[in-house]
């Protein structure tokens, strides 16, 4: 579990990033923090309740939350001006549409975001294309439209402030918030 | 910019940086100051009884916002008052001679004097240096709140006088503004200030993004997009009563309102129908008439000042470029064909040319478009220039830049020649948009 964890930390930073600078509302917060506490920042409080649930080898919370599942990834990242979905998330994205198909109760929001460069409207309209273009491989997989919820944001909520590609790559990107 | 003007510039920063103190607005010339109208402004006396409230310095006060005004529109070079030979108080005693060797073409005294109802009565004239006589003069009642307007209205008068073209310093300006809170969450507000960045207000605050304020052309109400609902909302809001009314929200993109001329209708954005297209929205029928029909994305419409024609920009053609439709439906062309991005388009007052974002290597910079013979005029100079706004007599530009990572609004005369930072305060500021005229700030002289 301790390489686990470490094997995660790029993505728990990020997590941090994501919570810390992305001004996003409570409920969000909620969610983007719950891994970290599980990630087993050393020396928390939570951390213990962790590990006992590691010992018996089974994932026993929902499997959004387990970071052994494709779902576990909420956030993928898009290239500068474009909107279909990266080769390397496509597999995210039909683990995400599976788990939609197999809990038609379930709906998700698909966040579209785009980073600083170019219009502000224009960049709306960039992330709607990023979100509608996750909606449609979700319903591939046989989600129900009517599980999933579209909103652009445009460059209205970075994930990560600067100007520069560092910033821009973790800003260009969709966000499945269940 | 030459080494000269870089010196001259250095200079002119120097002087205002003792002259004004913690003003917040700092002057560049960019190009050197050429065919600048040389003026002194004198710092009005105070001519009433006894020390003015507080022993504030209003004339002086006053004199410098004027200055101020003048210096940054470009079309003057304003003496600072350190180079002053003489104050005089009035054309009792002005020496003109004094002025001639300054190389003055033109010089403005005043008076400040209280009103006995708490205020102040302001005058002030205008001389033609070399003819020896007054241009015009001014002479008005105003409150200590009301100062500044008042001196943007003198500047008005100055600069109407002296170049032909009415004045747009005593107009205003509207942007956004998101910082963090206390508890390190987000906050997003709409702001109303004076056009030099002075008396900012709040108009609106979320913790959601705000977007794309657009002033009625009776300067009295602004259309934006709000976040609030966690769905993109175009709302109208009464600026000075702060009532406001929900007036789009489809779903999908509610985005780019921009006003008729006439005021009653908005182009807008909507994706409601799949992807996003410009409509027209009747504001008082409601009705809704849908003008473009492509599955590229077509948004950020802008009216033609005479109301004939809607400009947008459209990736139609592979990459973002502006293109017009006429206003009540028709045929589609394109607009701009230099550089591979050209987008968020907004006429001048006169509607012979437009102001746009267009990228030149990997910057994004603020440009004008010539509409007669297709000539594009870059003016900025930053990496992440956008949303310029023309000044309602034409003659400024103001847009958003980034400066150290923080967003910051700048403003350049429309020849370039002029460049100006606004240092407002704290938090990212964007997207500024320059009010019309409006019968408000119209007072009689």
């Amino acid at each position: 579990m301790k390489l686990r964890a470490l094997k995660f930390a790029p993505l728990l930073a990020l997590a941090l990033l994501l919570a810390g600078c992305a001004g996003t509302t409570d409920t969000r917060q909620a969610q983007d923090g719950a891994p970290i506490t599980e990630g087993g920042q050393d020396g928390a409080a939570d951390g213990a309740q962790t590990s006992g649930a590691q010992e018996g080898g089974t994932w026993s919370g929902s499997p959004l939350e387990n970071p052994d599942s494709l779902l576990y990834t909420k956030t993928i990242y898009f290239d500068y001006d474009v909107d279909e979905v990266r080769a390397d998330y496509r597999d995210v994205v039909a683990a995400h549409g599976d788990y939609l198909a197999a809990n038609p109760a379930v709906t998700v929001t698909i966040e579209g975001h785009a980073d600083e460069r170019g219009s502000r409207e224009y960049n709306i309209a960039l992330g709607e294309r990023r979100a509608n273009g996750v909606k449609r491989l979700l319903m591939a997989q046989g989600a129900a439209e009517s599980q999933i919820i579209t909103i652009s944001y445009g460059e209205e909520r970075p994930a990560a402030m600067g100007s520069g590609e560092t910033s821009w790559e973790l800003n260009r990107r969709g966000e499945f918030v269940y | 910019m030459t080494m000269m003007n870089r010196f001259l510039s250095l200079i002119l920063l120097l002087c205002w940086a003792l002259q004004a103190g913690a003003a917040p607005l700092t002057i560049e010339i960019t190009e050197g100051a050429e065919g600048a109208l040389p003026i002194a402004v004198v710092p009005f006396a105070w001519a009433g009884p006894g020390t003015a409230p507080g022993g504030a310095d209003v004339g002086g006060a006053i004199a410098e916002i004027v200055r101020n005004d003048l210096q940054r529109s470009g079309r003057f070079s304003a003496l600072p008052v350190k180079d002053m030979l003489a104050r005089p108080q009035s054309d009792a005693d002005v020496e003109f001679r004094d002025w001639k060797v300054l190389g003055m073409d033109n010089l403005v005294v005043g008076q400040v004097r209280p009103n006995g109802q708490g205020g102040y009565l302001v005058s002030f004239q205008l001389f033609d240096v070399f003819k020896g006589e007054q241009l015009t003069g001014y002479n008005g009642p105003t409150t200590s709140r009301d100062l500044r307007s008042t001196a943007h209205y003198i500047a008005d008068i100055i600069y109407e006088k002296l170049t032909g073209q009415p004045g747009a310093f005593d107009t205003r300006i509207a942007y956004v503004v998101s910082s963090n809170k206390a508890d390190g969450s987000q906050e997003v507000s709409l702001k109303v200030a004076d056009a030099d960045g002075f008396n900012p207000q709040t108009i609106v605050t979320s913790s959601e993004p705000l977007m794309s304020p657009a002033w009625a052309p009776d300067g009295r109400r602004l259309a934006y997009v709000s976040f609030e609902q966690k769905k993109a909302s175009i709302y109208i809001q009464e600026v000075f009563t702060g009532r406001r009314q929900k007036v789009a929200s489809f779903k999908g993109i509610n985005g780019a309102p921009a006003w008729s001329p006439d005021g009653r209708k908005l182009a807008l954005t909507l994706s409601r129908d799949g992807n996003p297209e410009i409509y027209v929205l009747n504001i008082n029928t409601n009705a809704l008439t849908r003008l473009t029909n492509h599955y590229a994305i077509d948004t950020e419409p802008a009216w033609s000042p005479d109301g004939r024609f809607i400009i947008f920009t459209s990736d139609r053609g592979g990459r973002p470029q502006i293109y017009r439709v006429p206003a009540f439906g028709g045929k589609v062309n394109r607009v701009t064909f230099e550089g591979d991005y050209n987008a968020r388009a907004s006429y001048a007052p006169d509607g012979a040319s437009v102001a746009l974002v267009t990228r030149q290597g990997g910057d994004f910079r603020v440009a004008v478009l010539n509409l007669a013979n297709s000539a594009l005029q870059v003016l900025s100079e930053g990496r992440l220039d956008e949303s310029p706004s023309f000044a309602p007599n034409g003659s400024m530009i103001i847009y958003a830049t980034k400066i150290n990572g923080k967003g910051e609004l700048a403003a350049v005369s429309v020849d370039g020649r002029i460049r100006q930072r606004l240092a407002l305060q704290e938090g990212d500021v964007r997207e500024p948009v320059w009010s019309p005229y409006t019968k408000t700030n119209r007072r009689n002289p």
